[in-house]
């Protein structure tokens, strides 16, 4: 039972927050509700290690390896975002950029978006499942749209619209599975992940080829995958930076979760190739050209945006690839990618936010007005680049080394594009890191700990994954499939 | 074929009909009678598949979309017209019947495509799901090939029936509990782009979509 606190806490946060309207402790009390959550996850994880996979409320709730480690990594990156989001949104505060009613509605969407996600990552029902990205898109467009200026709602106007055919595409989907498994498994129960999975290969492969067609459209359309990618850098771009860490960190992991679910399914028969092909042609077009997109960006979070596409498209590919160690490999690289991302977003946003532009030949001198800011930039960025001992690194390393055995042809490819991220990123974190400052010095703040904390942690990841974890991806990468 | 199948695939064939009107219709007054006609359509179309299968939850789906979207929806959108003052869609990129012949390339498309599909289907019917398809896809173009944002928004609601038009077809529709939520997301959807196209035409002084670009690069 202790899951179903998991999804009703933040729930209950969005609603009183929504409710109470904007006081002084809202900053505080968003943290709280974010903690809360945290912990009943921390309980909930707990409880799988004790006692194994869970089934919630006559089955409609369900913890595997698969969302187990999604699940812990949404609630704390949910917190960190939160304590982080005090300091960030107190100084947009004090700046005016925001009212009561717009900071009233930024703690109640964050809390029911942080709602939408857990419940698409806990649901055992797709419908419920496609219900919950619905919500998320929804609740993104009114973050997105916060500050109310043009570029902020063309860009809310992109993802409502962008999202909304693709989200709408992936319903078509998902009644297309609920067609085929109405064959198998009568009425009820044909919309359950744990039935489904038990009967995959029984269902009919020509409707689960036209469903999985849709389902990758439609969920790829949130996972970024390019060329359903264009709403969004304009969302990370005008969101609050504690949004844009949420997205990148969290939202496009959840819609690349339904996908690699969904792929399971659809692979299910023996001689169903045709998914795991369609992922990793997406996977290696989104990455090739969100690489040789990121040289044209002069927005900081923009660069940072078409780098996330870059990453889930990576993370795709290895999906697409499937066996135990892309699998593996994949897993691994969503975490170490939410983490280092929404690090960075905080970093830049912090930057941003000090000098009042988001444009990269105009900040300068990061390091030498801040020195704390100046180092998670210049780590953030060696992180997600790929440098060792970091996290992405392991990652990386494991997906070429799969794809080397599996697909030689695509090493080539994956090689250039992350050479030219490389050169293109490195280059615009070292031009806004180092150089004389144009401002004064600022003063020493707390604001950037989460950043130091998401690294320690890909740190950590990248010289040491602990047992419990390394073996959740070992069975999610079985359940995965080939 | 038993007679209540019979009037389902009419049925059909008019709802195909109101979506290649639609994707030639200009008027924003008249675009938004044709969606609460093709509402009406996809409601009867429910309603008789819960006669033909004695089924409770489909006279209860047939219920809530028939509220909501020949009578709740439409009204929204006929005051947000009123109070935007919005009447005509700009010329669009591709003129009418260039239109026309793309969208019956398109049901000829879906008609292929969803033939694995029908020849599986177990209801009544097996041309009712081309016809779905084809909606939807009809409905996409409307949506590309329109320049206002009003008219973009009904084009993104009638993809939502045509969605609702092919679960009822192929599976005599979802379980309860995924409807409602379908539908809740609808509503909520639908008053989010209400406020939203205020601000946009307080930000831009119009709502037509080409004056947005250029603000995202």
């Amino acid at each position: 039972m202790v899951l179903l606190w998991v999804i009703l806490i933040p729930l209950a946060g969005g609603v009183f927050l929504g409710a109470l309207g904007h006081r002084r402790w809202a900053f505080f009390a968003n943290i709280a509700f974010s903690a809360a959550t945290a912990l009943a996850a921390c309980v909930m994880t707990a409880d799988v290690l004790r006692a194994g996979p869970l089934l919630a409320l006559r089955q409609q709730f369900f913890i595997d390896p698969l969302n187990v480690f999604l699940v812990d990594l949404t609630a704390l990156v949910g917190l960190t975002t939160s304590i982080f989001s005090r300091s960030y949104m107190r100084v947009e505060d004090r700046l005016g950029h925001l009212t009561q009613a717009r900071l009233r509605a930024y703690h109640a969407m964050y809390q029911l978006f942080l709602f939408t996600m857990l419940l698409a990552l806990t649901t055992n029902n797709i419908g419920v499942l496609w219900v919950a990205m619905e919500g998320a898109t929804l609740s993104t467009a009114l973050l997105v749209s916060l500050y109310r200026t043009p570029q902020g709602l063309a860009a809310a106007w992109k993802s409502i619209i962008l999202c909304g055919v693709g989200i709408a595409l992936a319903l078509l989907g998902t009644i297309l599975v609920y067609f085929a498994a109405h064959a198998v498994l009568g009425a009820g129960g044909a919309l359950l992940w744990t039935r489904l999975e038990a009967v995959k290969a029984r269902l009919d492969p020509a409707v689960m080829a036209v469903a999985f067609v849709f389902l990758v459209v439609g969920y790829g359309t949130k996972v970024g995958l390019v060329p359903l990618h264009n709403w969004l850098p304009d969302a990370h771009a005008e969101g609050p930076a504690p949004i844009s860490a949420l997205l990148s960190g969290l939202l496009l992991n959840v819609a690349l979760y339904a996908i690699v679910r969904f792929k399971a399914l659809a692979s299910g028969t023996p001689d169903a190739h045709w998914p795991a092909a369609l992922m990793m042609g997406f996977g290696l077009v989104s990455v090739l050209v969100a690489t040789f997109s990121l040289g044209r960006q002069r927005d900081v979070k923009r660069l940072f945006a078409y780098s996330s596409i870059e990453h889930m498209g990576l993370a795709t590919f290895a999906f697409g690839m499937g066996g135990p160690l892309a699998n593996f490999a994949a897993l691994l690289h969503m975490t170490v990618h939410s983490l280092t991302k929404s690090s960075i977003f905080f970093t830049s946003g912090h930057v941003a936010q000090k000098a009042g532009t988001r444009d990269t030949q105009r900040i300068a001198g990061v390091m030498d007005s801040s020195p704390a800011a100046g180092w998670a930039f210049l780590l953030g960025g060696l992180a997600i680049l790929g440098m060792p001992p970091f996290g992405v690194f392991a990652s990386e390393f494991l997906i070429l080394t799969a794809a080397v055995h599996d697909a030689p042809w695509s090493v080539p490819l994956l090689i250039l594009a992350l050479g030219v991220a490389f050169a293109t990123i490195f280059q615009a974190t070292q031009g806004m890191v180092f150089g004389a400052s144009p401002g004064p010095r600022g003063s020493r703040d707390l604001a950037l700990a989460p950043s130091f904390v998401h690294l320690a942690l890909v740190l950590a990841l990248g010289l040491y994954i602990p047992h419990a974890l390394a073996a959740w991806y070992a069975a999610a990468a079985r359940l995965a499939g080939r | 074929m038993p007679l209540f199948a019979q009037i389902i695939n009419l049925l059909a064939a008019l709802f195909l009909l109101t979506a290649f009107a639609m994707l030639s219709q200009r008027r924003l007054a008249n675009l938004i009678n044709l969606y609460a006609w093709q509402g009406l359509i996809l409601t009867l179309g429910i309603a008789v598949a819960a006669y033909g299968t004695r089924s409770i939850h489909l006279y209860v789906s047939a219920l809530v979309n028939g509220v909501l979207k020949v009578v709740a929806i439409p009204m929204l959108l006929r005051r947000l017209v009123r109070r935007l003052d919005v009447q005509w869609d700009r010329e669009s990129l591709v003129r009418i019947p260039t239109m026309m012949l793309i969208g019956l390339a398109l049901v000829v498309f879906a008609f292929n495509a969803s033939l694995p599909i029908a020849d599986f289907a177990h209801t009544a019917d097996h041309e009712t799901v081309g016809i779905a398809l084809a909606s939807v896809l009809l409905s996409l173009l409307t949506m590309i090939l329109r320049t206002t944002a009003v008219s973009q928004v009904i084009g993104f609601l009638a993809l939502e029936n045509g969605l609702i038009f092919a679960a009822t077809s192929v599976t005599y529709g979802m379980p309860m509990v995924i409807e409602f939520g379908i539908a809740l997301d609808v509503i909520v959807g639908i008053f989010i782009l209400g406020v939203v196209f205020f601000h946009i035409r307080s930000q831009f002084d119009s709502l037509d979509l080409h004056h947005m670009e250029g603000h995202g690069e």
